[in-house]
């Protein structure tokens, strides 16, 4: 199966409710065919709302335009625009049985008995959902739910496919197996995805892009890499995985602070601080490190350590090791910071809190 | 000591559903008495049950007759207005929903007394049945809008409605395959509520009723005035006989309701 697909234009699209509350800033954003792309914030960021915009659940404010493929379907309310759509709780239709829910959107457009059959049990199989057609709703678990709220969503042959937190009501494992899946079927689909999610490993998985939204507004666009190691700024290093901020003074071509002395790599620009990841230091020997420091907490998370060290900089510093060659609480200990640090360093400006 | 106290809940139960079950049913059974002071050794009878339908068949039949019309007419404005209750904001809603119950909270006398008032100068309409299933939607009208925003709240139906959209269902395709058929529990047990409500009401009838106009509540109370005991005890006895199927059907419904709630809640 494949589907057509088109590129989709969100232009200036605000959307302020009644009370004058604007929960989403006027925003451009523009979704190339076949590409998915993933709208990544807290609650409140304004990412379901810009879905639902794009859906046509929900109206911009005046001047927004919605545009498919160049079409301007801003005035088209939902059911003329032809999406599919995966609600966080799925949505399904109490009062049908699993095959009816998947076949649903094909009987309201009046398509033939045979191929909807035909169409459904297509649907089915690709979600592995076969020997499950024939049962009520409530007889489904949550796995199985989500797979025909896909499937349902997929049949009708949509233009785009709208994602809104569709995993997020699975526990943990599960939420894994199906986001592999999903992903494997999404790409062999090429259908235009817009997927909303609070869970940055989601994110990281799915999407082409990310989108990552705080407070009504865009933070930064760009790959699940850029987004990680270069982060736009300190809301979006602090919202995606875990940002050390290292604060020292800028002498002699290196950052020198309480814990030591960090040498430049060629060519990095005077900093009065640095950005790095917990994963982009190094456990050393005393002669080889940096720094140095004293292990305030260590939580054991299985593959790796999580350390909390003191003692570097006016703020804590999150370290991660591999699991067998933790050190213990108040041991004292050297690092050393990847060169990389300094080739993917932040440029935070004024902007870092 | 725990068997002596379930001893003595057991006999107080008893006692009790005997004090208030043992008066009807012997209203029934003297309704097959032949005479009523003389007893069982009198021997039964059906006369008096042919006696009722001869006298009073018109009243049953006109309170079959109000009550469907009546049903009819609750359902057409009762479910749309639930529906859109239901939509709006909860606290808009349960303004409404006060204001609807006000007809039962004020006594039935006090309602019809105020359409006698306004209407009752239009003679036609006001000889007419029609004036009395008039009465009884003001007064049944809100059993079934509580009952149908019950069942609206209690599933997420603008998600269901905002998905079926997504799939490009138009507004009354979405009414009738997604809404109309997820709250039919709670339209069911509305209709079943305002049918027994309309063949039973008796107050608000009272006062609009004319003697051509009279219903199965109004023709018992006549029948307890003018005629023998007997008489009225076969006429309660019919009435049992139509209102009860209503009330099992209610507790049916009112029970599978009960036992789905947990799914719908997870």
């Amino acid at each position: 199966m494949k589907l057509e697909t088109v590129e989709i234009q969100l232009e200036n699209c605000a959307k302020t409710y009644d009370k004058g509350v604007r929960v989403l800033e006027p925003l451009d954003l523009t979704i190339a065919a076949g590409e998915t792309l993933v709208l990544l914030g807290p609650s409140g960021c304004g990412k379901t709302t810009t879905l639902r915009l794009i859906a046509g659940l929900e109206q911009p404010d005046a001047g927004g335009r919605v545009r498919f493929g160049g079409q301007d379907v801003t005035a088209q309310p939902i059911e003329a625009r032809q999406v599919g759509m995966v609600f966080q709780s799925y949505a399904l239709f109490p009062n049908m049985t699993a095959r009816e829910n998947v076949g649903y959107g094909l009987r309201i457009r009046k398509v033939p008995k045979d191929l909807v059959e035909q169409r459904v049990n297509e649907l089915l199989e690709l979600t592995r959902m076969g020997a499950h057609g024939d049962k009520p709703i409530p007889a489904l678990s949550g796995g199985q739910k989500q797979r025909i709220a896909l499937a349902r969503a997929l049949a009708p042959q949509p233009r785009v496919l709208l994602l809104d937190e569709p995993l997020t009501a699975l526990d943990a494992q599960l939420r894994e197996l199906l986001r592999a899946e999903m992903n494997t079927l999404l790409r062999g689909l090429g259908v235009t995805t817009i997927y909303v999610t609070h869970d940055q490993a989601e994110a990281m998985a799915l999407g082409d892009r990310i989108v990552v939204m705080s407070a009504g507004r865009i933070e930064q666009i760009g790959s699940p890499r850029e987004v990680y190691y270069q982060p736009a700024n300190a809301r979006v290093a602090e919202f995606i995985g875990t940002m050390n901020r290292l604060e020292g003074v800028w002498r002699d071509h290196a950052l020198h602070c309480a814990g030591g002395r960090v040498p430049a790599h060629e060519g990095a620009a005077p900093a009065d601080a640095i950005w790095f990841r917990p994963e982009d230091v190094e456990l050393v020997g005393a002669a080889d490190a940096q720094l140095h420091g004293v292990v305030a907490q260590a939580s054991f998370l299985g593959e790796r350590t999580r350390l909390v060290v003191q003692g570097l900089g006016p703020s804590a510093i999150r370290v991660d090791v591999s699991g067998r060659a933790a050190p213990a609480v108040g041991e004292r200990i050297g690092l050393r910071l990847r060169p990389e640090v300094w080739q993917h360093r932040i440029s935070l400006g004024s902007d870092a809190s | 000591m725990r068997r002596a106290l379930t001893i003595v809940q057991a006999i107080v139960t008893v006692a009790m559903s005997l004090f208030l079950i043992v008066p009807t049913l012997m209203s029934m059974v003297a309704g097959l008495t032949d005479n009523y002071f003389r007893g069982w050794r009198s021997g039964l009878t059906l006369r008096w049950l042919a006696q009722v339908w001869e006298l009073y068949s018109d009243a049953i039949f006109l309170s079959l007759r109000i009550a469907l019309v009546t049903l009819l007419i609750v359902l057409l404005i009762g479910v749309p207005a639930a529906y859109a209750l239901s939509r709006s904001g909860r606290r808009l809603a349960r303004t409404i929903e006060g204001l609807l119950v006000l007809p039962v909270a004020v006594p039935g006398l006090a309602s019809a007394l105020a359409l006698l008032v306004v209407y009752g100068g239009f003679t036609a309409f006001r000889v007419s049945w029609l004036f009395i299933v008039v009465g009884h939607v003001i007064f049944t009208l809100p059993f079934m809008v509580r009952a149908v925003v019950a069942v609206c709240l209690s599933q997420n139906l603008r998600q269901l409605e905002e998905g079926a959209a997504s799939l490009g269902a138009g507004f009354w395709q979405r009414f009738v395959t997604v809404v109309l058929p997820n709250i039919r529990s709670g339209i069911l047990a509305g209709a079943l509520t305002v049918l027994t409500l309309s063949i039973g009401e008796f107050n608000l009838t009272w006062m609009l009723h004319t003697p051509m106009t009279k219903t199965l509540p109004v023709g018992l109370a006549d029948a307890y005035a003018s005629m023998r005991i007997e008489v009225g005890s076969a006429y309660t006895l019919i009435f049992f006989i139509m209102i009860v199927p209503l009330l099992v059907g209610m507790q049916t419904i009112g029970r599978r309701r009960a036992g789905r709630q947990p799914e719908t809640a997870a």
